[in-house]
This record gives structure tokens, C-alpha cells and sequence, in this order.
């Protein structure tokens, strides 16, 4: 009956169905062989990517939980933990976008009251490919409602994000989905199954026929056929979910709970055995009296299911009343489904015949680990390459501008009349300007205001940081305190250097929180991969971790949990190498919170750090050039400590008005956005020249583009200034005072000579349609 | 005085109100679950916002048949001061408390931003520390606030000055492109006939603490306490016939 085309549909490869022979002593039966193929799952069992994430910080004295449980937590202080984690949802997003974002919501959320935390933020990262593309808008208009549609009805605030254009991502978008709760240090919650005799409650929704093999799904490639894996895609029922979290939370509250988990990747097989595993213990559940919405359901089917906002208890015994008197109070349905047992089997009866019987260690510790063979990419020494000069010559192209009088940003259209930007060594007037407006009109630099309206990010009453104004920032009521939230990743720099571009990644996060004045406490990752089988991948996935570790320790972010996302491809075609870090940082006085925008005319503009015209994988060269080349911008850790250091202390001292981060589209696009949304104040500034090539105009552009790390643009009042910059002195952070706030235009000029001079309300228009004219159209 | 904050299942704005209510202006508050029967002597009583039972069919239909619904009523026609915030509002509508109804957003999508509000009528409980024509600037977070009514409803609503708040631009001037979800008359609260109950899509909870980006919904919430505090004379307390 288990015959080789039994074992691929189940993703299980001979040897591992030898294995799970072995740990049987005989052959399974289908039902066992559904179980072994959901855990044993690269989504579950993590087995390419075990042996790399083993190296990962993950200590430190503010660390409360580390991976391993269903999220990681920090002391905050007071008492109180940060319980938080990113997760994937990726493969669902792609087949049904709505639903695949919003359950992907719903999953993090109960990952995160399910160690007994009140959910209070929500933040995600997404990537898509062009948005040229009208499959693309189709994808991001989805993927965006379904975020909406969820969180904005449980209540959660989502506070803040990132999104990334890149064709890379074009058959896989990706959708990974941050949450963070407030919870007692002293309360948190396990997933443990314990106490031979103790009840096992099934609470919920019923179970039904969708997202059986979500997590096989969530383990392998897509090809032309995937969209007919569409019943794999789960639907989230968000009321259900608020039920479950209210009831949960109050639940949490009576000392009658051992343990809790939700049924997410592979339902009730996971929750099951990771509870009955982490507890020693063995659980015994019979499924004939699971809740089920469907009729003539096999128990195969039952097992697999991943129907969402379902949870499972472990309730002491003799306590039961007390909890299902609860879950009516929230017309839930508490069934007692099983208890612990001794013998740490998973032992799964239909109306008391046993159906399968797996040792649960087979399941978890046991599960498959492979140490797959890595090579360094031979795409890699191409386009390391990036000689500017060559490329000069060779006719390196500007698109002209023509203005945005008709209220559109200017498009890089392939058939526009192309100009040489060097031509005989001279600057082309208004080519930086043009340049600057490119960037700030593109999809990923521009205005993402489109996308955060949609969500609710003022729920709860606590965001005192909107999204868009650099990281999200949460006060915690009752405290004087508030956590700065930011996930980032660039995955351009990591496909051009997965180690540099990963540190930068865990760099920036770090920095978007310290911008806001927080101190960095803890890390989560989200790593998004393609396939792990392909020695290229399993390189650039080694390097990536091995990048996150240097970084998380030398900025001592320990990493707390995450989650890994392999086979992102389409057609053998991957994504690029996607780390995406998710950094959460403590405000000690919640009224000391630091944004982007410039606060107050007459200010002087300090930037901290040194530019060095780093145009490598930037996305100047991208925009502009359409070129995606050369190595990522250097990053020295220890000054970047040292620059984070300073960040904290100088919102402490209330020494600056504002403060954001140089990163994406470099000092130009930094100086812009610090003026966007101060209606309409502008900016005076001068920074020295970099010389890079021999080309002038290009020299002028990597000083105003180039992005080089560890840099931050902070504005003061000038009787501070000084202070500032004796701060920064005493920390060893390079500090230069390059201008003033003020006036309603934009001037940059590089080396004495004047290089940007943009009306702010012209360049602000084309930085607010960059997303939104997609869609304008279709405003009635 | 003691705030009465309505709690439906789905409610996801009733800690905020608490919170304002409780910790911004030192009241006394109370939850009040949706399967209660007593108001727990509430002076003036909030139905928060949220998604009281999901509402996957019409926002605010389900919560209508709560049991809590029959005491709010009872309360409204003694006089009390009700108010219904986003969720709230819809509430109020589909009980029949207020007139008219909540169609989706012009867009059809879900909008969360600061908009500004000019006040038309300060003699209602919530409105009254007001001055007409003020302009206030306080958050929405809604995907089904743009109201309707047909127009001889609307006539009526005009004609009795029951048009509460109107979404405008900064400087208090009507403009299409100001009104977030294409309200009919740019209608953002409405009062009804007896003027005690108010319901209103903006969230003035949002809107009481500088921290939090600005403090104009503060207006909403003194208005009540000092009609509570003044007494008897309130207007408010006035017999109502019909609720609308």
C-alpha cells in the first residue's frame, strides 16, 4: 500500500521512510505516515537548517525564554516580559494572498498568548516582485487586506514594517508576520504536556478539510500546478480568534493550566507531540470526539488538519469545571479530547481503536537532521564585479526627467530618451535632482502610507510612534516605559553578500530601534531561503546565520526564536536570500521617544557616522541604473555599538529632535524623508565629496546615494549642538554638523557645489503616490 | 460619575475607553458584559469600538439582540447619556437608537489616519464644552463609516441640528477630498431627536494624551463630565417619547 508514489506525495524520502520503519519495528500505516511526513517536514523539523541555527546567540541576562518554546521573551523591567517572534506565511500568500496573510497573522498571534502575553503590536515584512506588474498589485492588494482584515478586527495594533519591490520575488512573495505581547515575567506559559492523568482539552474552532499538508506545502517548490493547491490554504475566522485569546488569557489567570499550544503547522499532530515531547510525557487523545465540521472525516484527515484558531490544554486534573466554565462564558466549546500518559507515546484512538502509535520522540528529538552539502554560488564573482569606471565609459545610463506636473512620479520608462550621466566629465544639470525624485518615487523607498492606513495601528492606545515614522514604538500602560519595534532585511545585499548583508540587516534593525531611543534588548529572524537540496542555497543560508550570530553578539541582541522559510522558489528559479530581523528595544521614559520627522525650523542637522560613496547593491545603482551589483556597503561593528550607544543616551538627555537611519536610497533619500510629513519643511545641507571613480558626476551621486552603514541623521537645537557633538566625540562616533532645518526647499551640496535643489512639496507628492498611484484609479 | 463601558465579545475599544475614562479623567468606570441585564449604575454609558460579534454579516446586527441592549434603552429613554463610538455607532444604528446606516467605505478599504472634525451643535452631553465651528483633529479607524440616510431622513436630521460633527479640512471647510469614507453630508456624528445619544466614528479615546499624537478627543469626554456634574438641569434628562 506505501508505495514510492505514497512516500513522494508525502515529501518523505526512501531512507527516511526506512527510518520510520526502524523506529516502528514495522511497517506504518497511512495515518502514521501522514504524521511522520507533517513532522519530520523541513516546516517542522527545521532538518536542513538545525545545525546552523545551533549556532545562533541565544543568552543573555535580559533573556527570559530563548527558542524552542512558541516564542522567546525579555525582561523589560517592572516585572514585565516582551513575549514576541516573526513567522512566514509565505507559500499561502502566494496561492490565496487574503486569506494566506491574514491566517499567517493569526498564527503569530496565538503564538504569542499561548505563552500567557497579551498581544499588543503587530509589525510585517513583505516582499513582492515589481510592481510594474499587475500580478504583483493584485498580490500586495491581498496580502495587505488580509493583514487588515485580521488584526484590525482582533484589535491588535500593527504598528510599523517594511516592504521591498524586487523581481526575485515575483513567483514568491514573501509574508513574514512580527508580533509582540505584554506578560508577568513570573507567569509565562509552556507548551508542555505533564502529570500522568491530566485532561487534554481541544478548544475552538471545529476541524475541517483545509490546510491538510500546509506544512509538506510550506516544504517544497512551486511549479505551474501550485495554484491548484489552493484547498491547502487555510481560512482565519478573527472573531474566533479573539474569543480564544480572551478566554485563553483568562484561563491563564486560574492555576489549573499546565500547558498550552496552538494547532498551526500541522494541527493537531504537532501540538500533540511537541507538547507530550518538551513534558516527557506521552499523550493519548481519541478523535472521535474532535469537533468536526465536515462529515465522514478519516482520522488521517483529522490529524493533518489545519484548521485555524484551534488550541490545545493540558488541564490538571480535578480542575476541569473551572476551565470549561470559562470557555462558555466566550460560547467556546472546551472538549476533553485525551490525558497524559506515561509511556511518551503519541498514541491516537477512533472511538478506543487505536490508529496510530508513535513513540514521541521519534517525532521531535529524533526527526531527520541533515548536514547539507554547501558551494559557494558561481553567480557570485560576476556580479561582485562593479567597476563604475568601465561602466562610465561604456555609457552608464540617467533616465531624464520631465517633471511631475501631471502629479505622477517620473517612470523609468526603457524607451525614454536615455542620457549619457558623465558625458565628457560633466555634471548633467538637474541629473541629481532627477535621480533623488527616481528614488523617492520607487516602490520600495516611496510613501507606504497607502498600505498603513489600510491597517489599525492606533488600537489599544498605546503607539506613540506611527508606522512610517521610523520604528514602531508602543508606550506600556502603567509603567513610565515603551518598546521600539523594528523588522528589517535587505535582501539585495545578502544575494551580493549573504554574511555582510546579513549583519547590516541585524545592524539596521538594531539602529531603527536605538533612532527612537530605545536600547536593544532581544532579536527574532525570519529567514527565507529557496531550496535547501541545491548547495548554493544551503551557502548562502550557512552564511546568512553565520552573519546573524557575529552581529547579534557584537551588538548583544540575542536571538530569542524565529522561524525558517526554505524552498521559496518557482521553476528552479530562487528568491534571494531573505533574512529578515525583527529588533525589540526599551524606552525607559516613554515621553523620550525620538521620530524621523525634523521637529522645529532653525535646527542644526547633525550626521553621525561617515560616509564612504559605498554604491554597491544599492539602490541608486538599481533605480537608476537598473544594475544590481557589486559588494554591500561595509559594516564595522564595534562602531556600530558605539553609534546605537550614543542614539540611547542622546534621547535620554532630550539632547535631539529627531533621528533616522541612512539606508536604502542613502544620505539624499534620508535628508528628504526627515522632511516629509513636517508639512513642508525643508532642509539646508552640505557634505563633503567622495571620490570613487574619475568620474565627477558619479562621485557626486555616491556621496548623496551611496549607503554606507552605521550613519544616522539627527536634528538639535542649535544651543545642543554642541553638546551633541562632544557626546559623540567622547563616544567615538564620527559627528559632523553638515546644515539647518528650514525654509520649503531641499539643497544638498557635495563638495561646495550645489547638487539637489527640490521644492519639499514637489518632492514629498512624488514620494506619496510611489504606491498609491497604482491604485488611484480605482478610488471611486 | 461612572462610566458604563459595554462589553460585546468582539469589542476591541472598551479597554481604551476604560482607560480614558479611568486613568486620563479619574472617573469611576465598569465593564458591563453583553449577557448582563444591569448597567451597574452607570451615569453615562459607552458602547465601544471593535467587532462585537465578528460582524461578517452587517456590522453591529448581532449585537443588537444582546441582552445588555434592552437596559441601554431603558437607560435612553430615561434621559441617560449614551455614546457610541465606531463600532458603537453602527451598534446604535442597527438597534434603532439612532437613524440611518453604515455602508462601506467610498474605497472599500479600511482607513486608519487622523482626520479633522468641525463641531455643528454643542447641545448634546458630549458635545456641550465645545464651541460651534471648532475644529478638532482626531483619528478614525474604520472600514464601514460611510453613513447614509435617504434624504428625507436627512432633511429631518438637518433641519433638528441632529448633524453632531462633520469631517472637514483643517480649517473647518467642507471638502470632498477631506471626507474619508464618503459620508452623505460629511456626516461623522450624529445625535438623535432627544439628543442624548450620540453616535460618532471617530475615536476620541484615541485622542486624550499628547503622547499619543494630540488631545482633542479630550472635549468629547469633559463635555459628559460636566453635564453629569452640573445635574438636574441637564437638558438630557428631558422624557423622551421616541428614541428616533
Amino acid at each position: 500500500m506505501i508505495d514510492p508514489q505514497v512516500l513522494e506525495r508525502h515529501g518523505l524520502k526512501p531512507d527516511e521512510y526506512e527510518r520510520i520503519k526502524q523506529f516502528l519495528g514495522r511497517e506504518p500505516n497511512l495515518t502514521e505516515l501522514g504524521i511522520f511526513s507533517v513532522m519530520w517536514s523541513e516546516h517542522c523539523s527545521y532538518k536542513s537548517s538545525r545545525v546552523h541555527l545551533k549556532t545562533l546567540p541565544t543568552t543573555g541576562k535580559q533573556v527570559l525564554q530563548g527558542p524552542g518554546e512558541n516564542a522567546g521573551a525579555v525582561d523589560i523591567g517592572d516585572g514585565l516580559a516582551a513575549v514576541f517572534k516573526i513567522e512566514s506565511h509565505n507559500p499561502p500568500s502566494f496561492i490565496e494572498p487574503y486569506q494566506g496573510a491574514a491566517t499567517g497573522v493569526g498564527g503569530i498571534i496565538r503564538d504569542i498568548f499561548t505563552m500567557g502575553a497579551r498581544p499588543i503590536a503587530l509589525l510585517n515584512s513583505l516582499r513582492f516582485g515589481s510592481i510594474d506588474v499587475p500580478g504583483t498589485r493584485r498580490l500586495l492588494e491581498g496580502v495587505v487586506a488580509g493583514i487588515a482584515g485580521y488584526g484590525n478586527s482582533i484589535g491588535i495594533p500593527t504598528v510599523g514594517g517594511e516592504i521591498a519591490f524586487e523581481p526575485s520575488y515575483a513567483g514568491n512573495p514573501l509574508v513574514n508576520v512580527f508580533c509582540l505581547g505584554i506578560a508577568k515575567a513570573s507567569d509565562i506559559i509552556k507548551g508542555v504536556a505533564s502529570g500522568v492523568g491530566n485532561s487534554v482539552y481541544y478548544v475552538g474552532a471545529k476541524t475541517g478539510r483545509d490546510g491538510i499538508h500546509g506544512a509538506t506545502m510550506a516544504s517544497a517548490e512551486f511549479d505551474e500546478k501550485s495554484a491548484e493547491k489552493r484547498p491547502a490554504v487555510q481560512v482565519g475566522d478573527p472573531f474566533m480568534e479573539k474569543l480564544l485569546l480572551e478566554a485563553c488569557l483568562e484561563v491563564m489567570q486560574t492555576d489549573a493550566l499546565v500547558g498550552i499550544q496552538d494547532m498551526g503547522a500541522a494541527g493537531l499532530t504537532c501540538s500533540t507531540t511537541e507538547m507530550g515531547s518538551r513534558g516527557g510525557a506521552g499523550v493519548e487523545i481519541d478523535i472521535a470526539h474532535v469537533p468536526q465540521r465536515e462529515s465522514r472525516m478519516t482520522p488521517y484527515e483529522i490529524m493533518l488538519s489545519e484548521s485555524q484558531e484551534r488550541m490545545l490544554l493540558v488541564v490538571k486534573r480535578g480542575r476541569e469545571a473551572e476551565v470549561e466554565r470559562i470557555f462558555d462564558k466566550w460560547d467556546l466549546h472546551a472538549v476533553h479530547i485525551g490525558e497524559v500518559t506515561s509511556d511518551g507515546m503519541l498514541r491516537v484512538k477512533d472511538k478506543g481503536t487505536v490508529v496510530a502509535e508513535i513513540p514521541n520522540r521519534a517525532l521531535t528529538d529524533e526527526a531527520p537532521v541533515y548536514r547539507r552539502p554547501m558551494t559557494e554560488p558561481e553567480y557570485l564573482a560576476e556580479v561582485r564585479k562593479l567597476d563604475l569606471d568601465v561602466l562610465t565609459r561604456d555609457g552608464l545610463k540617467a533616465i531624464p526627467y520631465s517633471g511631475v506636473g501631471d502629479g505622477l512620479p517620473p517612470s523609468r520608462n526603457a524607451s525614454a530618451d536615455h542620457r549619457s550621466l558623465g558625458e565628457g566629465g560633466q555634471t548633467v544639470p538637474g541629473s541629481q535632482n532627477t535621480a533623488l525624485l527616481l528614488l523617492l518615487g520607487s516602490a520600495t523607498i516611496g510613501s507606504k502610507k497607502w498600505v498603513y492606513r489600510q491597517y489599525d495601528h492606533m488600537v489599544r492606545t498605546n503607539t506613540i510612534n506611527y508606522p512610517g515614522f521610523g520604528a514602531g514604538v508602543v508606550r506600556i500602560k502603567g509603567t513610565d516605559r515603551a518598546l521600539a519595534l523594528s523588522v528589517d532585511g535587505n535582501g539585495r545585499y545578502c544575494y551580493l553578500d549573504p554574511y555582510r548583508g546579513a549583519m547590516l540587516a541585524v545592524a539596521e534593525a538594531a539602529r531603527n530601534v536605538a533612532c527612537a531611543g530605545a536600547r536593544p534588548l532581544g532579536a527574532t529572524n525570519c529567514l527565507n531561503f529557496g531550496n535547501p537540496e541545491r548547495p548554493a542555497i544551503m551557502w548562502q543560508f550557512a552564511k546568512t546565520v553565520e552573519g546573524i550570530g557575529a552581529a547579534c553578539r557584537a551588538l548583544d541582541v540575542p536571538i530569542t526564536g524565529g522561524n525558517v522559510s526554505l524552498y521559496n522558489e518557482t521553476d528552479g528559479k530562487a528568491i534571494y536570500p531573505t533574512p529578515v530581523i525583527g529588533v525589540v528595544g526599551l524606552l525607559e521614559h516613554a515621553d523620550r521617544v525620538v521620530s524621523r520627522r525634523f521637529h522645529r525650523s532653525g535646527d542644526a542637522i547633525i550626521l553621525l557616522g561617515e560616509g564612504h560613496g559605498e554604491l554597491g547593491g544599492s539602490e541608486y545603482l538599481k533605480v537608476v541604473h537598473d544594475l544590481v551589483r557589486g559588494g554591500p556597503p561595509s559594516i564595522d561593528l564595534d562602531a556600530e555599538r558605539a553609534l546605537q550607544d550614543l542614539l540611547v543616551t542622546l534621547a535620554t538627555e532630550r539632547l535631539i529632535h529627531s533621528a533616522h537611519d541612512c539606508s536604502d536610497g542613502g544620505l539624499a533619500v534620508t535628508l528628504a524623508e526627515c522632511c516629509f510629513d513636517t508639512e513642508g519643511m525643508g532642509a539646508d545641507v552640505s557634505i563633503p565629496g567622495v571620490e570613487i571613480t574619475r568620474d565627477p558626476a558619479l562621485n557626486t551621486a555616491a556621496a548623496l546615494f551611496g549607503e554606507s552603514a552605521s550613519r544616522v541623521l539627527v536634528s538639535v537645537v542649535p544651543e545642543s549642538a554642541t553638546a551633541v557633538l562632544e557626546r559623540a566625540a567622547a563616544a567615538n562616533v564620527p559627528a559632523r554638523m553638515i546644515g539647518q532645518t528650514g525654509g520649503n526647499l531641499l539643497r544638498i551640496a557635495v563638495a561646495g557645489q550645489m547638487a539637489v535643489d527640490l521644492s519639499i512639496h514637489e518632492a514629498e507628492r512624488v514620494w506619496n503616490a510611489a504606491i498609491e498611484r497604482y491604485f488611484a484609479k480605482r478610488v471611486a | 460619575m461612572r462610566f458604563g463601558i459595554v462589553v460585546f465579545p468582539g469589542s476591541n475599544c472598551d479597554e481604551d475607553a476604560y482607560h480614558a475614562a479611568k486613568d486620563v479623567f479619574g472617573q469611576d468606570a465598569e465593564y458591563i458584559w453583553h449577557k448582563d441585564t444591569d448597567l451597574k449604575g452607570a451615569d453615562v454609558v459607552i458602547l465601544p469600538g471593535g467587532f462585537a460579534h465578528g460582524d461578517y454579516l452587517r456590522t453591529g446586527a448581532m449585537a443588537r439582540f444582546s441582552p445588555i441592549m434592552g437596559q441601554v434603552r431603558a437607560f435612553v429613554e430615561r434621559g441617560g447619556p449614551v455614546l457610541g463610538i465606531c463600532n458603537g455607532f453602527q451598534i446604535l444604528l442597527e438597534s434603532g437608537l439612532l437613524p440611518g446606516a453604515m455602508l462601506r467605505n467610498r474605497t472599500l478599504k479600511y482607513r486608519c489616519e487622523h482626520v479633522h472634525l468641525r463641531v455643528e451643535q454643542t447641545d448634546t452631553p458630549f458635545t456641550s464644552a465645545a464651541k460651534v465651528g471648532q475644529v478638532l483633529r482626531i483619528p478614525i479607524g474604520h472600514g464601514e463609516g460611510n453613513y447614509f440616510a435617504p434624504s428625507d431622513m436627512l432633511a429631518t436630521l438637518e433641519s433638528n441640528r441632529q448633524v453632531i460633527l462633520r469631517y472637514t479640512d483643517p480649517n473647518g471647510e467642507l471638502d470632498p477630498d477631506s471626507n474619508p469614507n464618503g459620508s452623505v453630508n460629511a456626516i461623522a456624528a450624529i445625535c438623535n431627536e432627544s439628543r442624548n445619544v450620540v453616535g460618532m466614528m471617530p475615536h476620541p479615546e484615541r485622542a486624550c494624551e499628547s503622547l499619543l499624537g494630540g488631545v482633542d478627543g479630550r472635549m468629547i469626554f469633559e463635555s459628559v463630565v460636566e453635564t453629569l456634574a452640573r445635574g438636574p438641569e441637564r437638558p438630557a434628562l428631558q422624557a423622551v417619547g421616541r428614541a428616533f
